[in-house]
């Protein structure tokens, strides 16, 4: 039998078949459904117009729905929107509903799936939301969806999809201390561009790779959607199982890849010889060195996301920042509440991360999406006119955080704590001893 | 899907995101509400810079202020035409403008995706850079089952790309009603 990727057999093992072949279109039993605020109420909408009002959604506890867009506004239709979910919430008793203004509350979708053990290699986990690739990171197949194709798997637990090719990204060598995952992956969107994957599994491997944490792997997953890529896939290792098991008790089955498997593509890099980078406005693949860009006034930091506002993220950032304070406006946004929770607990050298950034006179925003996506006019980091932005998130096309003025710089959170303390954009390795 | 599309071209480049072609700061209105939902046609592709709205010349909005539907029926793009997220609220805006089909050298997948499964708007592919060929406002008309655009203003004809395995999702009207007519819901 031909030799399979890990996305080819995970997703011909949830079509019921021997094997797939890139190219084959198949129907595929979905293990979970994620949805949230901005993207819930419209296929809810759909699902009972196809479906009936009386319809049952086709297993309650497969479905996972994560309030997290437009959640500290006044926006009245925002505010609809949670009260939409919480109604079908409520009329499905559906288990896994994380409700704004409770304890249950998580914040950032993609973030806290992993943190509840939704996560679970060798799954197929659809979301109405792009960055749903960043589940990927736990050996699953993931990817987003929109309104209709959500509510088709609602009512049946199924959906069709064109099985992708897969591109494979090798990493090799100790990662320097002033790189982080985020700098690999802008490395990768600038080397293939916006749509080199389109179609297609970007499968992440190599011994620097595996070196890192579940959270910075999940930085590479989350802009595997940056390159227009289908998925982003990490084979699990012993690292992603303790991970997954901390949370969940849930049986799942770990697939790898047939040793030799076809790949679209592959790319090595070795860290090593790699520099800090930065995606220039308007594209995440507009990439430079950091070196290039080193000087240019800046108007506001943001640190915050699903893929820049995890635990480690602000970790690095604290280190940087430690003992001073900016010298522009920076906008720390935890991406969960737990990550809250942990930057007001874990310090460095006695101090709490969330501690130092307040001594450094940053602004400090609560779980959510924040001002990644801009959003309502009263979002917190917004940007607004002609800002210049550097911020740890994930995508800078024009008008992506809120002005289509302004201009947004994306780095790793090292670079983004640099340059919040020299006002300019930052070489980290300047500032870090 | 129509046999023949046929309408006004709006021009714009290539990577138009879904930021551009429904800001998010928009997305909060209802889809189903009438007098919400026209708010997606108001602000459809209203994210696009100004310079870049209506190529070659730049400046010409794709809906006027203040109205709720473009004169445009066919979108003609470059590259990587929907990258970005996953709202299906982008092609639904254009759609609810009143536009019929999309002309691009290629697609983000998501943006494909729901514009055929939800029936939305015709996502054609060229090999040929279009938007070098022509103009907003040049009047033109598709032939979906030949794959063939004509434009009326200039007398030229471009081949179009087959629709291949999704004809059968938009002839059927939606991915819903494929799936019926696949025995794969029984309602």
């Amino acid at each position: 039998m031909a030799p399979q990727t890990i996305t080819e057999k995970i997703l011909a093992a949830h079509a019921g078949r021997e094997r797939v072949t890139p190219g084959d279109n198949i129907w595929v039993n979905v293990d979970i459904l994620m949805t949230h605020d901005v993207c819930g109420p419209p296929p809810i909408d759909i699902f009972k117009r196809e479906f009936g009002d009386k319809a049952k959604v086709w297993d309650s506890d497969k479905l996972v729905i994560l309030p997290d867009h437009y959640i500290f506004t006044e926006d009245p239709h925002a505010r609809r929107n949670i009260e939409l979910l919480r109604a079908f919430a409520h009329e499905h008793d559906l288990p896994h509903y994380y409700d704004v203004g409770t304890s249950r509350y998580k914040g950032v979708c993609h973030v806290a799936l992993a943190e509840e053990g939704f996560n679970r290699p060798g799954n197929v986990l659809f979301g109405t939301d792009s960055h749903t690739c960043t589940s990927g990171a736990f050996g699953l197949f993931s990817t987003g969806v929109g309104n209709t194709d959500a509510a088709l798997i609602m009512g049946t637990g199924k959906i069709w999809v064109k099985v992708p090719e897969t591109m494979r990204f090798v990493f090799e060598g100790d990662l320097p201390p002033y790189l982080m995952a985020k700098d690999l992956i802008l490395a990768v969107i600038g080397e293939i561009g916006t749509d080199g994957g389109t179609y297609r599994t970007l499968e992440f491997d190599g011994g620097a790779v595996y070196d890192l944490s579940m959270q910075e792997r999940m930085t590479l997953t989350n802009m595997a959607i940056e390159a227009g890529g289908k998925n982003g896939i990490i084979a699990p290792d012993q690292v992603t199982f303790d991970f997954v098991r901390a949370r969940t008790d849930a049986p799942f089955q770990a697939v790898y890849r047939d040793a030799d498997a076809k790949f679209h593509s592959e790319y090595v890099f070795d860290v090593t010889e790699m520099v800090p980078v930065v995606a220039k406005p308007h594209s995440p693949d507009n990439k430079a060195p950091v070196t290039e860009v080193v000087g240019t006034r800046l108007d506001k930091c943001y640190i915050g996301s699903c893929t820049g506002g995890k635990l480690e993220d602000f970790e690095a950032a604290a280190r940087v920042i430690k003992g001073q304070e900016v010298k522009v406006a920076t906008y720390v946004v935890p991406a969960s509440t737990e990550v809250e929770r942990r930057m007001k607990e874990v310090t460095i050298d006695g101090q709490t991360i969330w501690d130092i950034f307040v001594s450094a006179g940053c602004m400090m925003g609560h779980a959510s999406c924040g001002a990644c996506l801009g959003g309502p006019i009263d979002t917190f980091g917004r940007a607004v006119g002609t800002e210049v932005v550097i911020s740890t998130t994930n995508r800078n096309f024009p008008g992506r955080m809120g002005s289509k003025m302004s201009a947004v710089y994306l780095a790793s959170p090292l670079t983004v704590a640099a340059s919040a303390l020299n006002g300019v954009i930052t070489d980290p390795r300047e500032v870090l001893v | 899907m129509k046999d023949v599309i046929r309408g006004l071209a709006y021009v714009v480049g290539d990577a138009i995101d879904t930021d551009q072609i429904i800001p998010a700061a928009h997305l909060v209105y209802s889809l189903t509400v009438p007098e919400e939902r026209r708010m997606y046609g108001r602000y459809a592709l209203s994210g696009v810079p100004a310079d870049q709205q209506g190529l070659p010349q730049g400046g010409v909005p794709f809906t006027p202020e203040d109205a709720f539907e473009s004169e445009y029926k066919v979108i003609i793009s470059g590259s990587n035409f929907g990258c970005g997220s996953s709202r299906e609220h982008a092609p639904f805006a254009l759609a609810e403008a009143g536009c019929e089909a999309v002309v691009a050298e290629s697609y983000a997948r998501i943006f494909y995706r729901n514009s055929v499964d939800g029936g939305f708007v015709v996502p054609f592919e060229t090999r040929v850079r279009l938007i070098d060929r022509i103009e907003t406002g040049h009047e033109v008309e598709i032939d979906t089952a030949r794959s063939t655009l004509h434009n009326h203003t200039t007398g030229e004809d471009f081949l179009l790309n087959p629709l291949g395995d999704v004809a059968d999702i938009l002839k059927a009207g939606n991915v819903f009603e494929y799936a019926r007519q696949q025995g794969l819901i029984i309602t």
